[in-house]
């Protein structure tokens, strides 16, 4: 699987929570190759299944986010500088001198300026920028930004993915576009595995807002399991020691009181018999991903959650170890490939 | 496109060798002599009709950037600014290192990991690093060793009709103007001097100057423009679009008076866009060109340029276009008459 252009194509299409329409189109494509069936439902959620050997198989979900965060319009003034709204958690400090896209009538570029620093006073210099001193610079007239440019468009942070060095790679959106190249990478392992269960994919929408894709997804499908595919905090300096994750080094399986304790102890004894590199994601309560919100949808749904460590998360030049994309991948199908009843085995307290 | 391949060549101070090579190629069939002096300025020499006086273009070739002091164990780079540099933009910005241009990123604590001390304060240059993929000191040493300088990464890229984005605007556009000025015939012996080592302290212009030995000198420059919101009009240094950018003084020099009037006469003569700057902070080569031996006239004139120094600045071609203009112009005056600069030298009278 060649990840850097997997994810430059999923890169060309911006797809802010609430935006992925066109992406999801694309994404359909994707699951269509190795999927029995794909559908695209009305929040955009796009829904491949791999159908099982089992004739009354079991349903297991896999989950991973297609959407990014971002930006709104929210103004243009009378010279045409754009003010906006964040869609997502983002430090401003990071958006001075960034490059972003705006998706209006066409696709047009912007710089967000930051006031030059002769200008600032000793209190600016040392106080981080807040985001309502921001705005959006296209060098377009007001009359021009407004021919092509509306309130509510979407605006997207741009960067081209980048390799770095042998096996890392670096974009915005990764998060979580590396977990959806993993779900297409567990696809291929499968289409070379046999599964008794049916397996459902699902690259959802809307996490980064309210979890809506998920809550809507784990509702409809019913499944027994679920497995959530999603980034976390990468290995960096001056971060806490507990937080972070080696890139690298494998997905990190997440442990902790929301997760189902047997399917995760499951996950990591499968890594350890085929010997896949993995690490522990220790999470004391809500894991910050869509694994919240899949548990208690309809009687509750035994949850996993695995995470590809990823540094710089929400900035431009996010982070990845494309080896620990597809060793999550090798692990998931390897567990989802286990004979059901196993899998029972495993559900039942 | 001329500005499009000059702003993506890498020339951080000291380093200018792919600028300098870029225009020296361009830059021979229009040439009488050229030569690249012991810093590494190239003076292209082009010969008067019948001179009597020598004028001197300058632009320098360097860009701001950063240079690799250290290496961390986890295999991070320790960097510090060549040139000011605004420590509040680097966060999250793609960089290339060295003349294999690695690609690298300004690392960052992602917000969900910082306490509320810390997103209240901006990150001080000194804790930040920049990742280049290496997973250990030894390989990062390879990739990156010490000392190399490490660029912006940037495109050139156009903004509606009439403005551009760039790195290294500042002064890249100098350099475009002053090989537009070597296509033109003049009476006068001018040089063209591109310059190197601006950003970090003037070091280039300062023995150019020495070494053209020149009876007048204009300065063609990328200056700021803080035309942006939350900055008071007062406050506006240049503005875009306004034209070329006419200094009277900065940080470093104090334009001859006589000559700063007759550019600006003339280009409202011939209809040409023209501005005052009007703040004096910065400064640029014209500081030690002034200086030079027992001292030259000089004035500087400039494209406006927003978020200088940063991966984004943002420029009019309608500015470049009239900074353009108003050189040729004035180099076309003094052409017809060489007394002009014999008059702005010597503090004769000189009228549009």
């Amino acid at each position: 699987m060649d990840c850097i252009s997997l994810i430059k194509q999923l890169s060309t299409y911006p797809a802010i929570s609430g935006n992925e329409k066109n992406l999801s189109q694309f994404i359909k494509q994707l699951f269509q190759e190795y999927c029995d069936t794909v559908e695209v439902d009305q929040f955009y959620n796009v829904k491949g299944i791999m159908r099982g050997e089992n004739s009354n198989a079991k349903k297991v979900m896999i989950t991973a986010h297609m959407d990014e965060i971002g930006f709104l319009v929210k103004s243009i003034d009378e010279r045409g500088f754009i003010k906006f709204a964040n869609i997502g958690g983002i430090d401003s400090r990071i958006l001075l001198a960034q490059e972003v896209v705006i998706h209006g009538k066409k696709d047009i570029i912007g710089v967000i300026g930051a006031k030059p620093p002769h200008l600032l006073t000793v209190e600016e210099v040392k106080k981080a920028v807040s985001k309502d001193e921001l705005s959006i610079d296209t060098g377009m007239k007001a009359e021009e930004v407004k021919k092509y440019i509306s309130v509510g468009d979407i605006i997207t942070l741009m960067s081209e993915p980048v390799a770095l060095n042998e096996y890392r790679l670096s974009s915005k959106s990764l998060d979580n576009k590396a977990g959806v190249v993993a779900l297409l990478g567990i696809m291929k392992e499968l289409s070379v595995l046999k599964h008794q269960s049916d397996i459902y994919f699902v690259a959802t929408t809307q996490e980064e807002t309210e979890l809506t894709g998920a809550i809507t997804t784990a509702y409809k499908i019913q499944p027994d399991i679920a497995i959530v595919v999603d980034v976390c905090h990468g290995d960096m300096p001056e971060a806490p020691k507990d937080e972070i994750y080696t890139l690298g080094k494998g997905p990190s399986v997440g442990v902790g009181p929301i997760l189902h304790s047997k399917l995760s102890k499951k996950i990591i004894d499968i890594a350890k018999e085929q010997g896949i590199p993995y690490q522990i994601d220790v999470e004391p309560g809500d894991t910050g991903t869509e694994a919240w919100a899949t548990q208690v949808s309809r009687n509750g749904i035994p949850t996993a959650l695995i995470s590809i460590p990823l540094r710089y998360m929400h900035t431009a030049v996010e982070t990845i170890d494309i080896r620990d994309i597809n060793n999550t991948a090798r692990l998931i199908a390897r567990f989802v490939a286990i004979k059901e009843e196993e899998l029972e085995g495993v559900l039942c307290f | 496109m001329l500005l499009k391949e000059l702003t993506e060549l890498n020339g951080v101070s000291g380093n200018e060798d792919e600028v300098r090579a870029y225009i020296k190629t361009r830059a021979l069939e229009y040439a009488d002599e050229i030569k690249v002096d012991p810093l590494g300025n190239l003076i292209v020499f082009k010969k008067g009709s019948s001179p009597e006086y020598k004028v001197m273009l300058s632009a320098h070739m360097d860009e701001v950037g950063f240079i690799v002091t250290g290496h961390g164990e986890d295999g991070t780079v320790k960097f510090k600014p060549v040139g000011g540099i605004d420590e509040r933009i680097l966060l999250g910005k793609k960089v290339v290192v060295g003349q294999k241009r690695i690609p690298g990123v300004i690392g960052c604590k992602p917000v969900h990991l910082q306490t509320n001390e810390e997103k209240s304060n901006n990150v001080k240059l000194k804790s930040m690093y920049i990742d280049v993929g290496a997973e250990s000191k030894k390989d990062v040493e390879k990739l990156a060793p010490l000392g190399e300088v490490i660029a912006f990464q940037s495109k050139y890229t156009e903004m509606g009709e009439e403005c551009i984005k760039a790195k290294a605007l500042d002064d890249r556009v100098g350099c475009a103007v002053l090989m537009e000025m070597l296509k033109g015939t003049y009476s006068f012996d001018l040089y063209a001097c591109f310059t190197v080592q601006e950003e970090v302290g003037l070091r280039g212009a300062e023995v150019a100057a020495y070494g053209v030995n020149a009876d007048i000198a204009i300065v063609v420059e990328g200056t700021t423009c803080s035309d942006v919101p939350g900055v008071e009009k007062y406050e506006y240094s240049t503005e875009l679009g306004g034209g070329a950018a006419l200094t009277i003084m900065d940080r470093t020099s104090y334009a001859d008076k006589k000559l700063v009037d007759y550019i600006y006469n003339l280009a409202k003569q011939h209809n040409i866009a023209i501005q005052f700057k009007q703040t004096t902070t910065g400064g640029n080569d014209a500081g030690k060109i002034q200086l030079s031996r027992s001292g030259i006239k000089v004035a500087s004139i400039s494209v406006p340029c927003r978020y200088i120094h940063s991966p984004v600045s943002v420029m009019s071609k309608n500015d470049f276009g009239s900074v353009r203009d108003i050189v040729q112009c004035v180099l076309n005056e003094f052409s017809k008459d060489q007394k002009i600069i014999h008059n702005i030298k010597f503090g004769g009278d000189v009228n549009v």
